[in-house]
């Protein structure tokens, strides 16, 4: 096993773990003279990862290129020594949604397999910077759930309590501190949905999703992992009720173990290797505002009102929502999005009233019957899913990256990811889920 | 704005409608073991293209219909009435389709 990648100073160049490839290839390290010598020089920076011809053969195939699949590939290559590994998509890195989520990082889950899930998450992110030399821009300004009703309050002190029985830090507070903490939220009872209480998580906050897809990209390419853009699937191979590689439209690749590593596209990927999934799949709708001066710090989230809002470093908000009422694989963004999400905004800040949208999409969702992932091995021999992540599948990028790379270099299934194997739906085994996972983000 | 053409009223905005899910066989629970039931209750087709689904139109007649639609372009073919709403459905089981409102999102 290697020594993860930590670094010694940010300046400091001179030894670096994320060592030479197969390739002998050693990647560009970044470092703040580096940025400086850039400034003054105006040259290039060099690529972050490269483009490989598709060899026929690999002995790890990821189908999707987003923060689950590059990070599986990342940590096989760095915590097992696997780097014969391709990573396929259908479009570029980060098309899908590690692009289109909120970028909002938690743990503050109400059972206590998905706290500890979780935690374990928000832990590689706090660490992500310096483990890639990418700088991922993890804030963790604090997150805030709010209750607008006696039941939502009683969920949220239940989650608090679990949380802190597995060492997260949670705590649920009142409409006084939540208008500390938020100036602009209005708190008055006077309102239709009065605020009552909030479950507050402070190591919540929001990252540069596009940052961390690049930076396990580069990472996995610096240890000699093929990265294969504009690569789609079109078939699996199964023979003897094992996986014996993937057809795609650049060409077929022969392969021991493939990993389904999509979200949205993860009901057709399975279908091409035989296993039928309990997944439907729901489009997320999100939006963006002109960017404004720095006025709100923690992440807000209300279930009631279907609506989460963080602010960027580059000043714009950032709203979700719940999925659409109804299944479909089409990301069109929709007026009844708009209009719902701008009353549910001005109802918790009024004095938004006059922000401006810039911009609205929208983002697949493949959401399971228990709001827990998918994870593990299927019926078919070396046919693997990280699936099944609804709406909560960028912040646990890392974890599911380490542990689905341990269950494809050991053979054996993480402890942490047990209880999301794809036979619980056969056993009955569901983990409820749905009181942390529905619209908290 | 898509709009649904419910049987008995016409055409309206999909927001007045919910969204109940796949129709599909529901096994005889007498005959049926536990693992082929819960397969029926969770597997899903979900696919990329036309599906045959329950609707119901909550805020209009508040009836079950069952429409073909495109999930990829949302666009709508056919619809009818639930098999068991049919003069001539002498079969005996429910509308089709699945739990309703377990999908995590506004409830319509």
């Amino acid at each position: 096993m290697r020594k993860p990648g930590a670094i010694e100073s940010i300046f400091g160049a001179a030894t670096s773990s994320i060592g030479y490839g197969r390739n002998g290839h050693k990647p560009y390290r970044y470092s703040a003279f580096d940025l400086l010598r850039h400034g003054f020089s105006q040259a290039d920076w060099p690529r972050a990862w490269r483009e490989h011809e598709l060899n026929s053969s690999y002995d790890v195939v990821i189908v999707g290129g987003g923060v689950h699949g590059l990070a599986a590939a990342y940590y096989l290559a760095r915590n097992h020594s696997i780097t014969n590994v391709a990573v396929l998509d259908k479009g570029y890195v980060g098309s899908g949604g590690s692009g289109r989520n909120t970028a909002i990082i938690r743990s503050n889950y109400l059972t206590p397999e998905g706290i500890r899930f979780y935690n374990r998450s928000v832990k590689l992110y706090e660490t992500l910077s310096a483990d890639l030399n990418f700088n991922a821009m993890f804030a963790q300004r604090g997150h805030l759930t709010l209750a607008h009703n006696d039941s939502s309050l009683r969920t949220m002190r239940w989650r608090a309590e679990v949380n802190k029985l597995e060492g997260v830090d949670s705590e649920v507070i009142g409409p006084g501190e939540i208008k500390k903490l938020v100036p602009f939220m209005d708190t008055s009872e006077d309102v239709r949905y009065p605020i009552l209480g909030a479950l507050y998580h402070p190591p919540g906050g929001i990252i540069r999703h596009d940052a961390v897809v690049w930076g396990y990209a580069r990472g996995a390419d610096a240890h000699g992992v093929h990265i294969h853009q504009n690569t789609e699937v079109t078939g699996i191979e199964v023979d003897g009720g094992k996986v014996r590689g993937v057809r795609t439209k650049k060409g077929d690749i022969a392969a021991g173990v493939v990993l389904n590593c999509t979200a949205g596209w993860s009901t057709l990927i399975s279908e091409m290797a035989g296993v039928k999934m309990p997944v439907s799949t729901f489009p997320l709708q999100a939006a963006v505002t002109e960017p404004v001066r720095p006025f709100l710090d923690p992440v807000i989230v209300s279930g009631t009102l279907h609506v989460y809002v963080s602010q960027t470093d580059r000043g714009e908000l950032v709203f979700g929502a719940s999925v659409d009422p109804f299944t479909s694989y089409s990301m069109r963004g929709s007026l009844e999005f708009t209009e719902g999400l701008a009353g549910h905004v001005l109802e918790l800040m009024p004095s938004l009233a006059k922000m401006r949208l810039l911009r609205q999409w929208a983002g697949l969702c493949d959401m399971t019957p228990d709001f827990s992932p998918i994870m593990g091995t299927t019926s078919v021999t070396g046919f693997l899913l990280d699936v099944g992540w609804g709406t909560y599948g960028f912040k646990a990028g890392p974890v599911s990256g380490e542990t689905m790379a341990e269950l494809v270099a050991t053979g054996r299934t993480p402890k942490l990811i047990a209880p999301f194997g794809l036979g619980r739906f056969e056993s009955g085994d569901l983990l409820g889920e749905k009181g942390a996972a529905a619209v908290g983000h | 704005m898509i709009l649904l053409p419910c049987p008995y009223c016409g055409p309206r905005n999909v927001s007045e409608f919910r969204y109940v899910g796949e129709v599909s066989e529901r096994p005889d629970p007498n005959k049926t073991g536990v693992e082929e039931w819960r397969a029926s209750l969770y597997a899903r087709d979900n696919p990329a293209g036309w599906t045959t689904e329950t609707w119901f139109h909550s805020a209009g007649c508040r009836q079950h219909f069952v429409a073909e639609r495109h999930t990829v372009t949302n666009e709508v073919r056919a619809m009818r009435l639930p098999e068991a709403q049919l003069p001539q459905g002498q079969e005996d089981r429910a509308t089709g389709g699945n739990v309703a409102g377990d999908s995590g999102g506004a409830s319509y």
